[in-house]
């Protein structure tokens, strides 16, 4: 049993302590906007905030998570107000199929955390999601246009 | 992508059969009689396409599968530009494939594939929208007792022109449904120059769960009830399973089953996916790999190398005596090509899910059409089609590997039929996505051109050998045993046309067929047989010491719509100005999917091995270009597919079994690797071209072309990385 603490409630979760990070939140919690991609770090698919760090939950067990503050694509928005990346990603009509989107936007969210006005470069540097619909030309300008909102 | 129906087994091969001529006049007509059909919520059926809701919502049914292509809202658009309705008030909803069959295919082919959502529908769908148009005008002006001509209908409402009354579609919806539909003579389109909403940039219906993780796909469903499913097919095509030992892990958490699957594959069935896939990582299967475990890369090569001179290959594109005219050339140009197999790699792996008892199977899966699941579910259940149904969930991408195959759906009803009454979702690992994919065919080619003394090409010979699709997935679409389909954007004529006249021209196919199987891939065969044609023709110029563009017009004249394309780009991107400082251009232009595209690549290598692609000019002549904005974003889409494929994608045989397993050996592009795609979209009229892969095929021959230019050197075999060359 693993206390994980996640967009602000506490769950208990019954699993091997070495249970990916993503396992529990998509099937104990039952929080299914965080996506398996890969399981091996590669595509970001899976990436979540653990303590405001951009993190990619495929690979963490569940043990190094306990006590951490984990938010999720379902915790980004507050009190029905889309955070402002959802909110530039819905005006520039990023996703295609969507399904990257969740972990490309948290990894972005966490990047204007840490640099609000990011250069072309930062982006580059920072975000390496994989988006196989290739939504990346849409992907930089929501980015930029969310640093101005 | 193939526009053929997929396999039926017997049973359902008469289901399929009562549909062949059923016709999609169908679609405008209540199917029993004048007892109004309805939704699930009670709302009225005006028609088979459209349901009105008494708050005036309008939902439009979409038989094609939303994958983010957009195909879901430029369907949309087609049936909201001639059911005048309000673009406010439009929502989206799929019929299921059962439906489908209870109603005699009234909304015609599921399969979403080829590039054809819209261009193979857009007739009917708008057909369905103005005969909904009709019916609601019609009871509007019956309640009102005035005629029909006199009314009007726009944004949903309905105006009585000469006194100025008005209502609205959800007013008049219940009485509308009652209507008979009008008669096929009655329903007529407008013309292109009165569309209101095709052609606008209006903004997709289905971003908002995208962003915020609400979006359910098939690999995030919950049944109550059910149980999560990993497996492991035999890693060597043709292989079969020799033994496993699940008493080794059926006391491991979770584990509640430990099952085979036909006789080529293990399942493990547990309380969640992860304790199923931890499971069967600790399973010991023996496998009975089969004489295929003895082929590799290397032998497939050399299969196909042989075809490349071989006496016999099937002949696709012919004109004049091209053998003569090579003998007589003043100078000849030969080389050689070859493109790799290469995986989809969508990023939701392929998953379903199954639930089966005697008496009914029900199967929820994110496929690319609906009724090929439908079929692979009877087939699996052995159930008629009247107990199965299929619910077409939300796909994390597709790019042809959702189509045609469903053995993923196969699988799922089989392990659902060993646990019956109890749901069963099967996800497949990443790894087991890339080691039983559908592969890209493996295909060489040799191309042999004749130059006159004035540097003309006046014969052209493109040998292509290499495998055929069709021969694995559709062999009764083969004709005369020549698989069509691999001669795409080299046919004479139609929506694949070679865009060059070439006086003495031969275009053949040795077919050597691997036991790796085939499959369609975004694009299919267009992308290396632009790689081979367009770099050719390059050397073909270099060769005769004239500017790649001129020497493409001077054979392009008699193809005006793919000149104009090519013109478009080289206009654009200042084709004969100078470069900025370090840049190298490079062109392609092909015919695919019934659309004109072409692309000028800008370059910049350094150290001979590190190339940036830094700006791409595509243009692309649909015919109609429905939603500008989704298109824009499907041609800079396509140049990821298209360069991720050229520069890191391939997937080489061991052993008999495909080597890359994830992203670390399977790789593809990232954001810092992009380049600024400007798109030129020219419709030109009179003809609907698809959009969804048409342009990935310029992508690679554009950046060669450019690379070539800057270095002097001729890349032949791909991917890139293989030389060394990487993308920066």
């Amino acid at each position: 049993m693993a206390r994980l603490t996640i967009n602000g409630k506490t769950s208990e979760v019954n699993v091997d302590p070495s249970t990916p990070l993503l396992w529990a939140i998509r099937e104990q919690v039952g929080l299914t906007g965080t996506k398996y991609g890969c399981g091996m770090a590669l595509c970001g698919a899976c990436t979540v905030h653990v303590d405001g760090k951009a993190t990619r939950s495929c690979v963490m067990p569940v043990s190094a998570a306990v006590g951490k503050k984990i938010t999720t694509i379902e915790g980004l928005a507050t009190n029905g107000t889309l955070h402002k990346v959802q909110k530039a990603w819905v005006d520039n009509e990023v996703p295609q199929c969507g399904y990257c989107q969740a972990g490309m936007i948290m990894a972005v969210a966490a990047l204007l955390k840490d640099k609000p006005k990011p250069t072309d470069a930062d982006i580059d540097k920072s975000i390496t999601n994989i988006c196989r619909c290739g939504t990346f030309q849409q992907v930089r300008e929501a980015i930029h246009a969310a640093a101005k909102a | 992508m193939t526009t053929k129906t997929p396999k039926l087994n017997r049973r359902s091969f008469l289901v399929g059969t009562a549909a062949v001529g059923s016709g999609l006049v169908l679609g405008l007509k209540i199917p029993f009689g004048t007892s109004v059909v309805r939704a699930q919520d009670g709302s009225p059926e005006i028609n088979a396409w459209v349901v009105i809701r008494p708050d005036d919502t309008v939902v439009i049914r979409v038989a094609r599968s939303e994958m983010g292509q957009g195909t879901l809202t430029g369907l949309a658009q087609l049936v909201t530009e001639e059911l005048e309705c309000d673009w406010s008030k439009v929502t989206t909803e799929y019929p299921t494939p059962g439906q489908s069959v209870a109603r005699k295919r009234v909304w015609g082919d599921f399969s979403t594939g080829g590039s054809r959502g819209i261009r193979n529908s857009h007739e009917y769908v708008r057909k369905g929208g103005a005969a909904a148009r009709i019916m609601l005008v019609q009871a509007a002006a019956n309640g009102w007792g005035v005629p029909a001509s006199e009314c009007s209908a726009a944004n949903s409402v309905i105006t009585h022109k000469p006194t100025g009354r008005t209502t609205t579609y959800g007013k008049v919806a219940e009485a509308a449904a009652k209507l008979p539909a009008p008669a096929a003579a009655e329903v007529s389109l407008k013309d292109p120059t009165e569309w209101k909403i095709i052609g606008k940039p209006v903004k997709r219906l289905d971003t908002l769960g995208k962003v915020t993780g609400a979006q359910v796909y098939g690999a995030d469903l919950k049944l109550p009830g059910m149980l999560n499913a990993s497996i492991k097919e035999c890693p060597v095509f043709g292989g079969k399973v020799k033994s496993f030992e699940a008493d080794k892990v059926k006391g491991m958490p979770g584990v509640k089953h430990v099952v085979q699957v036909r006789d080529t594959a293990v399942a493990v069935v547990a309380e969640t996916w992860w304790q199923a896939k931890t499971a069967l990582d600790a399973l010991p299967i023996v496998w009975d790999e089969g004489p295929n475990a003895q082929v590799s890369s290397a032998t497939i090569a050399e299969t196909l190398k042989a075809g490349l001179d071989a006496e016999q290959a099937f002949v696709r594109n012919q004109n004049g005596d091209v053998k003569t005219a090579i003998a007589g050339a003043a100078k000849k140009v030969e080389a050689v090509y070859a493109y790799p197999f290469q995986n989809h790699a969508p990023m939701e792996p392929m998953n379903a899910t199954a639930k089966y008892t005697p008496e009914r199977c029900e199967v929820w899966v994110p496929t690319q059409n609906g009724e090929a699941a439908f079929a692979a579910t009877t087939a699996a259940s052995g159930l008629p089609a009247d107990k199965c149904e299929v619910y077409k969930i939300n796909l994390g991408g597709g790019f042809g590997r959702r189509g045609a195959f469903h053995d993923y759906v196969t699988q799922a009803v089989l392990i659902a039929k060993q646990i019956p009454g109890t749901p069963v979702k099967l996800l497949w690992t990443r790894e087991e996505d890339m080691v039983q994919g559908r592969y890209h065919p493996v295909m060489q080619s040799k191309l042999v051109g004749a130059l006159d003394d004035k540097g003309n090409l006046t014969g052209l010979h493109m040998r292509l050998s290499g495998q055929s699709i069709l021969t694995a997935v559709f062999p009764q679409n083969l004709q005369d045993g020549r698989d069509n389909l691999t001669f795409q954007g080299l046919d004479p004529s139609g929506d694949f046309a070679f865009g060059y006249s070439v006086p003495h021209l031969l275009i053949d196919h040795a077919m050597r067929n691997t036991h790796v199987p085939p499959g369609f891939w975004r694009g299919v065969n267009i992308n290396q047989n632009a790689i081979f044609l367009e770099c050719f023709m390059e050397e073909l110029a270099q060769a005769a010491g004239k500017d790649p563009l001129e020497f493409r017009r001077a054979l392009m004249s008699k193809h005006p719509k793919h000149l104009a394309v090519l013109n478009a780009v080289a206009d654009r991107a200042g084709w004969g100005k100078p470069a900025p400082q370090g840049v190298s251009r490079g062109l392609a232009q092909m015919m695919a999917f019934g659309s004109y595209v072409a692309a000028c690549a800008e370059v910049s290598v350094t150290g001979g091995d590190k190339i940036k692609v830094r700006r791409i000019v595509c243009a692309t002549d649909p015919g109609y270009a429905v939603n500008p904005a989704q298109i824009e974003r499907q041609i800079a889409g396509s140049f990821v597919y298209g360069l991720s494929g050229l520069f890191m994608e391939e997937c080489t045989v061991k052993d008999g079994r495909i080597e890359q397993t994830n992203f670390h050996t399977y790789d593809s592009m990232r954001i810092a690797q992009m380049p600024k795609v400007e798109s030129i979209i020219m419709p030109s009229g009179g003809f609907w071209g698809g959009v969804g892969e048409p342009t990935i095929c310029v992508a690679a021959p554009a950046v060669l072309n450019a690379y070539f230019a800057a270095t002097g050197k001729r890349i032949r075999t791909f991917p890139l990385k293989n030389h060394g060359i990487t993308m920066v």
